[in-house]
């Protein structure tokens, strides 16, 4: 099963990463990070079987840091509604030229 | 094919399905809702993988506190009402199928060089002595156990700092 789920986790990356592309709601943009997070720790985990439980451990981490990283940009996301009305990232301009 | 390798492919397809779904529906509650079943399913690839103790985590930090999370911020904004269409035009989606498909294309080129039957089953054998927090929670708190407490205060200074950001100035 180890090559099924590197492959499966390399599927959920790509896909991840083509959502990214091409949506332009910041909140979906987001999750789509997320499921890049989770076809990385799907890959850890099935390297871990064999490699040692490290793997695992180090899956810990990355899903506290992934839920750092929701709380304090659904916090970004909210002040920026407040001032612009919209999640559209093409309305996101203050830093763009 | 036994039935452990059936169940596999069964999860993984509701996960790769759910997730192009995701990507593809404007409405952003059905795309959160689709993201909790890809989380779901991963879990169960996680159960099958000998990783129960985050099978458990996965549910319960994922699908239970990320995900409320981002559904209650998508209600908070009201997007799910009167959303607007926000999925790019024709050349956007050939770039990102185009780049999504060489990326893939890249990762499984890495990932041949994995062994097509590996060595012995190290963590399986680990979880039938210690059980299954213990294994994991072992390694945790003696060989990483400083990494554990900078972890716990970037908990609590994303906390700190979600708190900040989202107050309303008075």
């Amino acid at each position: 099963m180890l090559i099924e789920s590197l492959l499966l986790s390399a599927i959920l990356f790509a896909v991840g990463v083509a959502g990214v592309l091409l949506r332009r709601n910041a909140i979906v943009m987001f999750m789509c990070i997320e499921l890049m997070l989770n076809a990385v720790n799907l890959f850890l985990v099935a390297v871990s079987r064999y490699a040692g439980i490290e793997g695992q451990v180090f899956v810990i981490f990355v899903m506290t840091v992934a839920a750092a990283e929701a709380a304090v940009g659904l916090a970004i996301i909210i002040s920026i509604f407040r001032h612009y009305e919209s999640v559209d990232v093409r309305n996101f301009r203050l830093l763009r030229w | 094919m036994d039935l452990s390798q059936i169940v596999f492919y069964l999860f993984a397809g509701v996960a790769v399905a759910s997730s192009v779904l995701m990507v593809t529906r404007k409405n952003p509650v059905y795309a959160a809702l689709y993201l909790v079943l890809t989380l779901f399913s991963i879990a169960g690839l996680f159960v099958l993988l000998d990783a129960h103790f985050l099978a458990a985590l996965q549910v319960v930090v994922y699908a239970g506190a990320i995900l409320v999370l981002f559904l209650f911020v998508i209600m908070l904004l009201n997007l799910g009402h009167a959303f607007e269409p926000d999925i790019r035009g024709r050349f956007w989606w050939v770039f990102a199928a185009g780049l999504g498909l060489v990326l893939l294309a890249e990762l499984v080129a890495v990932m041949r060089g994995a062994p097509e039957r590996p060595e012995a089953d190290i963590v399986g054998p680990l979880l039938e002595a210690r059980g299954a927090v213990a294994a994991v929670a072992e390694p945790l708190f003696q060989s990483y156990v400083v990494a554990l407490e900078i972890t716990g205060i970037l908990l609590l200074v994303a906390m700190v700092g979600a708190v900040v950001i989202a107050k309303r100035k008075a």
